[in-house]
């Protein structure tokens, strides 16, 4: 082989190498906070968004709309897991608190994550939570219980043909995840 | 320079020959071929009848998920990377592939990879057993303690593909011999180009996902875990976004095959050259923004679902003119139909059926009804089984006089031809029946309305396996001798392959040819 082809030969393989360093990287580190980005801004996995401000806004009371709770436990998770109410009706504008009831039947201390998802999902944007058991991760000792507050708003300007928004929660054990991580700090 | 292989097992641990290196990934592949098709068997003989008979649920589970695996990455892609080896210099007058020891390193990995992805089996927990799809968290949270190794297996696989890509990709622009312009090159090396250039695109991403499933596995990171603000669903989006471009990586070689035998045996220069060059292309592209029609039924916007939709239904426009082109190729030629004849008309026909199926389940709101049914089933072997298995099969007979000198038996090869034929429409056509009736696939039992289409498909499975054992006699009896081929071997066969001897010595086109 003759010597200039040999280096055609390297600078190609160099080049190719370099696109195969940044699809991998592509993947890693750019796919999934792109993918979560996109989430975020369509509000498609139904996924609600952080800790929000309230302001002082005038409450609509021409409409009402009804939010319904939901609780699910991930597959092996042992707590109790469900709201205290059902549903309730809000105006637009007016902050609402809600409980969820947790306990731990369990003769361990457990630690517990709540993932929320919301339907319809063209709607995330509208449902503000100034607080929320979410936010945080819940530890229950063996056999106690709890009431976990939820403190939303429904922004006024919600579209109009929405009158019905489910809330859901599914409760994870992350007991081991928690533990692991301590260990590791 | 002309000295010969060396002697021993040497000769193929050291080689750095692509003849060599070609013929050890067609046996390879081969070999896999009929392990993948031991899988199958096992799947097709349980549900030769409903009820739970030979296998236990788990069991059937991993001998699906193996089957998959087997087959895509062992059977298909070393097959194709083979035959680059094998022709692609021989095609553009190069003298070897441009990286030569790195070439030996890519078929050397395969192996081991197979090895330990088939040592899964005898583990603990079993082989994995979440499909060839590897959804999370099927594949993580609740997978078997033997998925580490096939992230492994995945991980040297991806590597081997990766170095066989760059190789092709530098052995096409680097090598060619004077006057081969890209628009000269053979459309085998043209489709093996652009395929190359999906492998370097997506192996990286396959790699990518089975390494975020590695550190949900064992670092405790959360990609695909919701508990941890993770997503189960970025996993089908990350795979697919490689899964998709990886269907086109199995069907483009076969293009390019079959572009070349049906010129030859219709004794008429191909039709549409360069529209044949751009649909490649544009298949190519098209195939990265289509990933999501595999996940219509995840819940998406209808807005994505239209975008990938009429995305995906936009493919068939450069299919059709391949398939238009084939046959113009053929219209009012001379035609003869030996043996590689015979598997190219097959797999146009067949693959033209596949894309068809395709088309339905492209159809957003009618593939909530079709998704995970026998349908899907049907649809991937009628392009995968007539498509990339029968390309394979007739580049074999195609070129296996050139590669050993001998013609191979026509009359067995026919034989083998009616037999496989038979066989996949018995086992694939009735699956289509199936689907549409909604039986779901990946399952061990099945409920009895679908009793009668199963056990057809379960004796034209028997059949095809058959075939192949045919097929492997065929091979080596051609190898061991047989009437001797004429340097061209076929009537005026088009392109630089055929100007060496038959038998190709161990190295060709030391010097290179011109190009006119």
């Amino acid at each position: 082989m003759s010597r200039s082809i040999k280096q055609s030969n390297a600078i190609t393989t160099l080049k190719l190498l370099g696109v195969v360093v940044g699809m991998f990287v592509f993947a890693i580190y750019i796919m999934p906070p792109l993918y979560n980005l996109f989430c975020e801004v369509t509000g498609l996995n139904g996924k609600t968004g952080g800790q929000y401000q309230a302001t002082e806004i005038k409450v609509d009371t021409s409409r009402t709309i009804t939010v319904q709770f939901v609780a699910t436990n991930n597959e092996n998770m042992s707590w109790g897991f469900k709201p205290m109410i059902s549903s309730i009706e809000v105006h637009p504008g007016e902050e609402k608190e809600i409980r969820y009831l947790a306990n731990n039947p369990t003769d361990r201390q457990m630690v517990a994550q709540a993932i929320p998802s919301l339907v319809p999902f063209n709607v995330v944007e509208y449902f503000h939570k100034t607080e929320c058991f979410c936010f945080n991760q819940q530890m229950l000792e063996a056999g106690a219980s709890a009431e976990l507050p939820l403190r939303f708003i429904v922004d006024q300007d919600i579209p109009r043909q929405v009158k019905t928004i489910t809330l859901s929660y599914t409760i994870f054990d992350v007991t081991d995840r928690t533990t692991l991580a301590a260990a590791s700090n | 320079m002309a000295h010969g292989p060396a002697k021993g097992i040497t000769r193929w641990l050291f080689t750095t020959n692509h003849k060599d290196i070609g013929t050890m990934y067609l046996w390879f592949s081969f070999a896999m071929f009929l392990l993948g098709g031991v899988f199958a068997l096992v799947i097709r003989a349980e549900l030769f009848e409903p009820g739970l008979q030979l296998v236990e649920p788990a069991f059937f589970n991993q001998m699906t998920t193996m089957h998959g695996l087997v087959m895509v990455f062992g059977a298909v892609m070393p097959a194709f990377v083979g035959l680059a080896n094998w022709m692609i210099p021989m095609m553009i007058g190069a003298p070897d592939m441009a990286l030569p020891r790195m070439n030996n390193w890519s078929f050397w990995i395969l192996p081991f990879a197979f090895a330990m992805l088939a040592s899964t089996l005898l583990m603990e927990g079993g082989a994995p057993n979440f499909g060839w799809t590897f959804y999370a968290p099927l594949s993580t949270t609740y997978a078997p303690p033997s998925v580490t190794f096939f992230i492994f297996a995945i991980h040297i696989m991806g590597a081997s593909s990766i170095m066989g890509a760059i190789n092709i990709i530098a052995t096409i622009l680097n090598m060619r011999a004077p006057g081969m312009t890209l628009m000269k090159m053979p459309l085998f090396v043209w489709t093996w180009l652009i395929t190359a250039y999906l492998l370097i695109a997506v192996m990286p991403v396959l790699a990518g996902v089975v390494t975020m499933m590695l550190m949900d596995i064992h670092f405790n990171t959360s990609f695909f875990d919701a508990a941890g603000g993770g997503d189960p669903v970025l996993f089908q989006h990350v795979f697919w976004f490689f899964g998709h471009p990886e269907v086109y990586i199995m069907i483009l070689p076969a293009f390019g095959v079959v572009s070349q035998i049906i010129p030859t045996f219709a004794r008429k220069p191909l039709f549409g050259y360069a529209s044949m060059v751009y649909a490649t292309s544009s298949i190519a592209f098209l195939s990265f923004i289509v990933w999501a029609h595999h996940m219509f039924t995840v819940g998406m916007p209808v807005a994505g679902e239209l975008f990938f939709m009429y995305a995906t239904m936009l493919i068939a426009v450069p299919t059709g003119v391949k398939v238009f082109n084939w046959i113009t190729t053929m219209f009012r030629g001379s035609m003869t139909f030996e043996t590689p004849m015979l598997f190219s008309v097959a797999f146009v026909i067949l693959f033209t059926i596949g894309g068809f199926s395709g088309l339905m389940l492209a159809i957003a709101p009618a593939d909530f009804q079709y998704h995970d049914t026998y349908f899907v089933v049907a649809h991937f072997h009628y392009v995968l089984v007539p498509g990339a298995i029968f390309s394979i099969t007739a580049a074999v007979y195609y070129w296996l006089p050139k590669w050993c000198g001998n013609m191979y038996n026509e009359t067995m090869g026919k034989t083998h031809f009616w037999m496989a034929f038979l066989g996949l429409n018995l086992t694939f056509f009735p699956m289509h029946f199936v689907g549409l009736a909604g039986m779901p696939r990946r399952i061990p039992d099945y409920a009895l309305q679908f009793a009668d289409f199963n056990m057809i498909a379960s004796m034209g499975a028997f059949l095809f396996g058959a075939a192949q054992i045919l097929f492997l006699f065929n091979v080596i009896a051609t190898i061991r001798g047989g009437k001797k081929a004429t340097d061209e071997v076929w009537e005026n066969p088009e392109g630089l392959e055929w100007t060496v001897p038959s038998p190709a010595p161990y190295h060709t086109f030391s010097v290179p040819p011109e190009v006119k």
